[in-house]
């Protein structure tokens, strides 16, 4: 089977499910009895219409290629940086680091992909960015909590550029045997880690009885990671045949990517509870904001790209 | 010029988000609507939060020395924003001030204001100037609709000259009108708590 082929495939089975979601979801509306349940479904139902939102946003920039998935996957880091960023206490010292972020290094990480230039790609935001925002910063001299500032900024950085960057990156691997394929890669990763979402929620849903971090993330408990996990492991095991890898490595793979993924959600949960929100934002209706759609990707992504480097 | 309008919008929802949040249904009617001042994008911000079917009917008070230096932003002050433009310079000014504001009103245009005069650097607003209290004096049917701009010093804080991407919120609050026989001072410490009550 061609790479065109898969996609059409992998399209056809995306339009199911989401058909599927779409007539559940409706089923669910008409048997909710209490308030209770009506809130519960009306928040499913709004998540439901932003699947078909994203799924048809990236589907467009798949068929258009990969300069216009290049441009989706920056302005994903544009808006989540931008959350990041309005939650922070920022001082106006730190204005012009913040515009080279936005406006300079987010269109440069996400070119250097385009001109293939892995080299620079790798290291623009660890070495680069690390040490000439904070000077920039310092230069505008002002030492009031200069280092959480700058410790911040740089951490939203890291996450929502550097992290994110990786999911387009694929790109740029040189599989044997899979040359014009990478962008089924990318719709392995995303699939895995937004079912692992999906599934965790409806597992913990269904059979959520023990919180797992209560402090951090109450909604999470330890079914909802088991049963959601696992059912996101045996997904990403059984697309195999859009990816380089057998089934038994696409089943570690998947697993990698759910279990870096869980510990994103965790992670950058801490992250928000430490600057006193909920939500990143409002930006998807039901999803909260960019950061909470990303969040797992963000640490699934990099992950994924330096193992399937690495191996294959 | 619809093209540029759309494009104006488009820029502010994507910088700043810009996104409204009435606490009152909000109504047709001819409104005055004041502000906190901390950016030079306040003035696009209320504007695109107001949205296309309140947006038709209003008009931004601003400065005419600061909206006709420069072709482009003179095109858009007049073309676009439909700016009532007002003297800070007393050399510029006719007798009456606020004449162009009350002539925009007559037409049944509604205003947005800033009633500080200038940009203050804090995220609330200092001491409001007399426009506002003169306005309510002379129009005391129209409703006074005191607007929060969340955000927007850090945005684009005073002497910086480029914005940064920060989502601002757009905060209408509840119309307020002068009370009978209320004073200069009274009435204005108010508007101004109505505005620092939505922040």
């Amino acid at each position: 089977m061609s790479g065109r082929e898969k996609f059409y495939w992998l399209m056809g089975g995306v339009l199911t499910l989401l058909v599927m979601a779409s007539l559940a979801g409706a089923w669910l509306r008409a048997r909710a009895a209490t308030d209770g349940t009506r809130a519960v479904v009306a928040n499913l139902n709004s998540r439901i219409r932003a699947w078909w939102a994203m799924a048809a946003i990236f589907a467009v920039a798949f068929l258009a290629g990969p300069i216009a998935t290049l441009v989706l996957f920056g302005c994903m880091s544009f808006f989540a940086l931008r959350e990041f960023v309005t939650l922070t206490p920022t001082k106006p010292a730190d204005h012009v680091p913040l515009f080279l972020s936005f406006f300079v290094l987010i269109p440069l990480q996400y070119a250097l992909i385009g001109y293939d230039w892995y080299g620079l790609f790798a290291i623009l935001i660890p070495v680069y960015a690390f040490l000439i925002l904070p000077a920039v910063a310092a230069l505008a001299g002002d030492p009031d909590r200069y280092l959480e500032r700058t410790a911040k900024i740089q951490w939203a950085i890291m996450v929502t550029v550097y992290c994110v960057s990786h999911t387009p990156a694929l790109l740029l691997l040189r599989i044997p045997g899979y040359e014009g394929q990478n962008a089924l890669l990318i719709f392995f990763l995303l699939l895995v880690a937004q079912m692992s979402d999906v599934l965790q929620y409806v597992f913990g849903k269904l059979l959520g009885r023990t919180p797992l971090a209560p402090t951090i993330s109450p909604s999470k408990t330890v079914e909802g990671l088991v049963g959601g996990g696992l059912a996101a492991t045996a997904v990403g095991g059984a697309m195999y045949w859009i990816t380089p890898f057998s089934p038994l490595q696409a089943l570690a793979m998947a697993f990698v990517i759910v279990v870096m993924g869980f510990l994103g959600g965790l992670t950058l949960s801490a992250v928000k509870r430490s600057l006193g929100v909920k939500d990143w934002g409002a930006m998807i209706e039901g999803h909260g904001g960019m950061l909470d759609r990303v969040d797992s990707l963000s640490f699934a992504a990099p992950i994924f790209f330096h193992l399937t480097r690495y191996f294959f | 010029m619809r093209p540029l309008a759309a494009m104006l919008c488009g820029v502010m929802r994507t910088l700043v988000g810009a996104h409204a949040h009435w606490q009152e249904a909000p109504t047709p009617a001819r409104s005055i609507y004041f502000a906190n001042h901390t950016s030079h994008m306040d003035t696009l911000a209320i504007w695109a939060a107001l949205g296309p079917g309140l947006r038709v009917h209003t008009r931004p008070v601003a400065a005419r020395d600061y909206w006709e230096r420069g072709g482009l932003r003179r095109y858009v002050a007049r073309r676009v924003l439909n700016v009532v433009f007002v003297e800070r310079h007393r050399e510029g000014r006719d007798a009456d001030p606020l004449a162009p504001l009350a002539a925009a009103l007559d037409e049944g245009s509604s205003l947005i204001l800033f009633p500080e005069g200038t940009r203050g650097a804090g995220p609330l607003p200092a001491a409001f100037r007399s426009g506002l209290y003169n306005l309510a004096v002379r129009f005391p049917a129209v409703p006074l609709v005191p607007v929060y701009l969340e955000n927007m010093h850090r945005a684009m804080p005073k002497g910086t000259f480029v914005p940064i991407p920060v989502i601002c919120t757009v905060r209408f609050g509840a119309p307020l009108t002068r009370c009978a026989d209320e004073a200069r001072e009274a009435f204005l410490e108010r508007a101004r708590a109505a505005v620092v009550a939505l922040a």
